[in-house]
């Protein structure tokens, strides 16, 4: 396991190095269009052949994983630091703030969120750059995500309250904030950091999915969401290259479930 | 024992190789559901189709010829002042249901129609003027219908008026065409069963339509649909994407069809309007028609349609489209690609290109960003190349796409928009159709919608000219009016005609009469005249 | 019984909270009143201006969200604007398609996942573990939406999406479970008297391991539903998570309140029966 571990982590630093190095490994840029020759077959000058414009695959594929792998992590960190918070005061505090909070969250899972994200999309200056427009878009995902992470912490934090030690420092004296800080925060460290992990597959699919559905990266920024989405004019499996994007998905994400601990649902 | 068994054995196979034969059957699909039955009502495609399936209209557009043949009416005439039109009836017509049909069914029809609190949108292109309409039955078969002013093109505009029934319990459900509904699966089909009371026959007296039940199933994935035609379980797809009649020339070339330019245009516009909550200077771009020209003549039409189209459009000349026979001015031609002269044109404006960024005459950079409707691929692609073809002569272009009710707010309300791209999908062949597009005062005037009074010299001259041709009979001096409104839209370019879509249709091999044609309905437009090959109908 | 009281009064104001909140939600998403039919050039101006008018009326929410308590406490849901019929006919018609992709889908996932799952612990099978653990991990790296334009492509029902979303989380969760449980003291003890496989885990790992499954049980169905709103819409399946997308792109008020309820009450039953099926004072 811990070999697999090693072996998942070398091939997410390679992948980050390549996209980081996207403008050496692919000087075409991802925005170019070779009009001559779209929807080209891999060539020496295309190594994954080029899309319905003539822009290159290769180098769209390198600019779009440099967005994903950036903003996903970004977006969890946010959210699991929100759920840690929301989570563990409630889980922390008990009694009927925690039941309010764990019906909030149920509440907050099936509310129609798309809505959301459509208005900042739509209230969003229209000459934003492509990619401030992305970055807005994922901090949006990571200010919806923390729900589900927050019951998992909840119910830690439940656990914790009733702990040998937390029931020692609070006969002590201690309270409150001091308690919070210096004993059930330190304790709850990993789980957040467990969740952290958990979630950056998570959002890197969400963006996949709203590329897919439409509602994704602007035009000509690529994202794993957006190089999906030419799936769906994918004429046949006989294209095998232009499943390239998805096949990166799927070693990327399965590293990123590699490293997170052994925690798995429900929550 | 054995030859009464042979007897009835033949008997039943008789009667129900007859009963197969009897019981043909078209299939195709509607991409959504139809909003509503009432034909008076029809907005949407889907309902437009029911219409047309069911509907019986006093005259009927070929769509082939595009001229006028007598439909429910065998005689019609528009008076000189162009306000009232006479229609003679056919005689012992009925309606599906058996209700007898005559000239209080067109005046009550009529009525419905001009309420205004009903709000049609079929109404509303007869609404010439202030005041009320008056049908008067002059006898049982005739009837005059008067309107308060002249109306444009009055007789064309009948085929898209079915005739409902005054007095039927059925309402709306009695009809006239060749189909009536039988069946309502929401969300899943529709069936129609042939009207026994339809009044065409053909050359040999047999009675029409030949095809005796259509089922109309719901299906929105264009992919699935495909499938289904290949397999054999639809019989035809009306409209294709240029995508998936490339993959069926690949799988199926028997039934791929292409007819040709088709009414539909896509076009992108600037926003003008004079209160728009953008900057000054950019409204003066603008507003200028040396920037707009130069922004025309910088993008390839020709690569839009060949790329983004897969070939299957062409460069757009203007308003109307070629396919549109009497109207379109064939004097003109599509604006050519040329940086070069669009670069001289904006200088003669004061902008200057400098190191690949073009700059006005007080050094703002020119940037703007088009916006257009999500998931409608076709204009993504289109609006990505226009991004590469503006880069070209310097200037910076952001694609936004937006879902479509953001968009339509932004063009319509709040105009917090630069520039827009869209598509304008013609279903009339008369300019009168397009007066709210053209006049000034109009809403769908869309580069600056509602003026009070014409904004420019330009706008003021083709609201006279579009007045004029709306208010005279000759059909030549008509077009005279409307040529002129052509080539000054050609010259200002308020609105830059990006390229015409080809007619795409696919038809199964077993469907025979099918002449597919640039008109909607491209496929089924003589559907009482359509026939299915036996064996596909022994199938069903 | 005041437990379930409890939970079920949670649930109500729950779900009533979540209508509220969801038709706030529409009301201030941009373009609510806006309607296509505006760029009919056909239209008059008085025509669109009469359209405008219209959509005045769901502007005020309070009012509006009253209005609808009172009429849906007479049985009627509203009308959708956008498809131009009754809501509680759209949502008759339309849910059995849902449920039965649902069905499908956890049976399909349930079963495939389970059937790996019991003979990896039953039998230590590891080539077979090894190889459903990466068929498992593979599934769960692809998006939903990636699955569904894959089915279209490949022309395979859309349902079994579902399927494949449920079957990894069932059977990584259940083999964990099922591995654990297996390695207990009287279930060893159990193996070591002679008891065959079978009875082994019928009787000593099943009564186990039943409660926290059927937790997994009501946190998949939730699951499945969520998953079924992008299937639905790729795969053309007219069921209600297609309906709840095109409500959402018509911003159809009537139709969105009442799904955002559905969805709520869907997802809450699931937690709940979660809830009530693990033994009083344990938590997850």
């Amino acid at each position: 396991m811990r070999r697999a571990r090693q072996l998942a982590t070398v091939f997410l630093l390679l992948v980050a190095l390549a996209s980081a190095a996207a403008g050496f490994l692919a000087p075409s840029g991802y925005a170019h269009q070779f009009r001559d020759t779209p929807d080209a077959s891999p060539s020496r000058q295309h190594w994954l052949g080029t899309d319905d414009l003539g822009r290159d695959r290769f180098a769209r594929l390198l600019y779009g994983t440099r967005v994903s792998l950036c903003l996903a992590p970004a977006a969890a960190l946010l959210s699991s630091l929100l759920a840690a918070l929301i989570g563990g005061v409630a889980g922390f505090c008990g009694g009927r703030l925690e039941q309010l909070v764990l019906a909030g969250t149920d509440l907050f899972l099936s509310l129609p969120w798309l809505f959301l994200l459509i208005t900042i999309r739509a209230l969003l200056p229209l000459n934003l750059p492509p990619v401030t427009s992305v970055v807005i878009t994922f901090m949006l995902l990571g200010c919806l995500g923390w729900a589900v992470a927050a019951r998992v912490i909840c119910s830690d934090a439940h656990l914790l309250r009733n702990c040998d030690f937390i029931l020692l420092a609070r006969a002590s004296g201690l309270g409150g904030w001091r308690l919070l800080v210096r004993h059930l925060l330190p304790n709850l460290m990993p789980i957040v950091y467990a969740q952290f992990w958990l979630s950056i597959p998570i959002f890197i699919l969400t963006e996949a999915n709203l590329g897919i559905l439409g509602l994704g990266v602007s035009e000509p920024l690529p994202s794993w969401g957006t190089l999906l989405r030419d799936l769906e004019s994918c004429s046949s499996m006989s294209h095998l290259w232009q499943f390239a994007p998805l096949l990166l998905l799927i070693a990327a994400v399965s590293c990123f479930h590699l490293l997170v601990v052994d925690r798995e649902f429900p929550a | 024992m054995r030859r009464v068994l042979f007897t009835v054995l033949s008997l039943w196979l008789a009667f129900g190789s007859a009963r197969a034969q009897s019981a043909t059957q078209l299939r195709f699909c509607l991409r959504s559901e139809p909003k509503t039955f009432n034909p008076l009502l029809v907005e949407e495609d889907s309902s437009d189709t029911v219409r047309y399936l069911t509907g019986g209209v006093l005259v009927r557009l070929n769509r082939k010829t595009q001229k006028l043949e007598p439909g429910l009416a065998t005689d019609w005439k528009v008076s000189r002042d162009g306000r009232t039109i006479a229609f003679t009836l056919r005689p012992g017509l009925k309606f599906s249901d058996g209700t007898s049909f005559s000239a209080a069914d067109v005046a009550y029809t009529v009525q419905q129609m001009m309420e205004p609190s009903l709000h049609s949108p079929i109404g509303d292109t007869f609404r010439s003027g202030e005041g009320a309409t008056e049908s008067k039955i002059l006898a049982a078969d005739k009837v005059a219908i008067s309107f308060p002013a002249p109306v444009a093109g009055l007789d064309r505009l009948f085929d898209q008026v079915a005739i409902m029934s005054a007095s039927s319990a059925k309402k709306e459900m009695a009809v006239l065409g060749p189909y009536y509904v039988s069946e309502n699966h929401a969300g899943s089909y529709l069936m129609l069963e042939r009207n026994p009371n339809y009044w065409r026959q053909d050359a040999a007296g047999r009675p029409l339509p030949y095809i005796d039940s259509i089922r109309l199933d719901i299906q929105q994935n264009r992919d699935l649909e495909l499938l289904r035609l290949e397999r054999g379980e639809i019989d035809l797809v009306n409209s294709i994407d240029p995508e998936y009649y490339e993959k069926l020339v690949k799988e199926k070339p028997a039934l791929a069809h292409d007819a040709g330019p088709s009414l539909d245009s896509e076009h992108m516009w600037f926003n003008q309007v004079p209160t728009a909550a953008i900057s000054d200077y950019k409204k003066a771009w603008f507003q200028s028609a040396n920037f707009r020209r130069a922004v025309s003549e910088a993008i390839n039409r020709q690569d839009l349609a060949r790329i983004a189209f897969r070939g299957h459009a062409r460069p757009a000349v203007g308003i109307v489209s070629p396919a549109n026979q009497f109207w379109f001015n064939d004097k003109l031609r599509p604006h050519p690609f040329d940086q070069k002269s669009a670069l001289q044109r904006l200088q003669k404006d004061g902008f200057r290109l400098h190191d690949g960024v073009l700059r006005d005459v007080n050094g703002h950079v020119v940037e703007f960003s088009i916006i257009t409707n999500a998931g409608n691929r076709y204009r993504e692609r289109m609006a990505t190349m226009i991004q590469q073809d503006l880069a070209g002569v310097g200037m910076k272009v952001n694609v936004v796409t937006l879902d479509f009710p953001s968009l339509i707010e932004r063009i319509t309300r709040t105009f917090t928009y630069e520039a827009c791209l869209l598509g304008l999908v013609n279903t009339d062949l008369d300019p009168a159709s397009v007066m709210n597009v053209w006049l000034s005062s109009a809403e769908n005037h869309q580069w600056s919608p509602g003026e009070k009074k014409p904004a420019t010299a330009w706008e003021a001259e083709i609201d006279r000219l579009m007045r004029a041709q709306a208010s005279t009979l000759d059909d030549h001096r008509r077009k005279q009016y409307f040529d002129r409104v052509q080539e000054i839209a050609w010259e200002q370019e308020p609105f830059i005609y990006l390229v015409t879509k080809n007619a795409l249709s696919a038809i199964s091999t077993s469907l025979s009469n099918a002449q597919p044609v640039v008109l909607r309905p491209q496929v089924f437009w003589n559907v009482d005249e359509l026939k299915l090959a036996p064996e596909v109908a022994a199938t069903r | 019984m005041q437990r379930l009281l409890r939970h079920a009064a949670l649930i109500l104001v729950t779900v009533l909270l979540g209508g509220l909140l969801g038709a706030t939600l529409v009301r201030f998403s941009p373009a609510f009143g806006v309607d296509e039919a505006e760029l009919d050039p056909r239209r008059s101006s008085a025509s669109i201006e009469s359209i405008r008018r219209a959509k005045g009326e769901e502007r005020n929410i309070p009012a509006f969200y009253l209005h609808y308590l009172g009429r849906m406490a007479k049985g009627n849901l509203g009308t959708s604007r956008t498809l131009n019929r009754p809501v509680l006919e759209l949502v008759v018609t339309r849910l059995p398609e849902t449920v039965k992709s649902v069905i499908l889908g956890l049976l399909v996932g349930w079963g495939a996942g389970l059937l790996l799952a019991i003979p990896i612990a039953m039998f230590r099978s590891w080539a077979l573990d090894i190889a459903a653990s990466t068929l498992a991990a593979i599934l769960l790296c692809v998006p939903t939406a990636v699955f569904a334009l894959l089915f279209v492509v490949l022309r395979t029902p859309g349902r079994l999406v579902i399927a494949l979303i449920v079957f990894p989380k069932v059977f990584r969760y259940a083999r964990n479970l099922l591995v654990k449980s297996a390695l207990l003291p009287h279930v060893l003890t159990a193996r070591a008297k002679g008891l065959g496989n079978l009875r082994v885990f019928a009787r000593h790992i099943l009564p186990n391991v039943a409660p926290q499954l059927s937790s997994l049980a009501g946190v998949s169905v939730s699951l499945a539903f969520t998953a079924a709103i992008p299937v639905e819409v790729l795969c053309d399946l007219p069921g209600i998570g297609q309906l709840a997308w095109k409500a959402a792109l018509g911003r159809d008020l009537y139709l969105l309140v009442n799904l955002t309820m559905i969805i709520t009450l869907i997802t809450l039953m699931a937690n709940c029966a979660a809830d009530l099926a693990r033994p009083q004072g344990a938590r997850a």
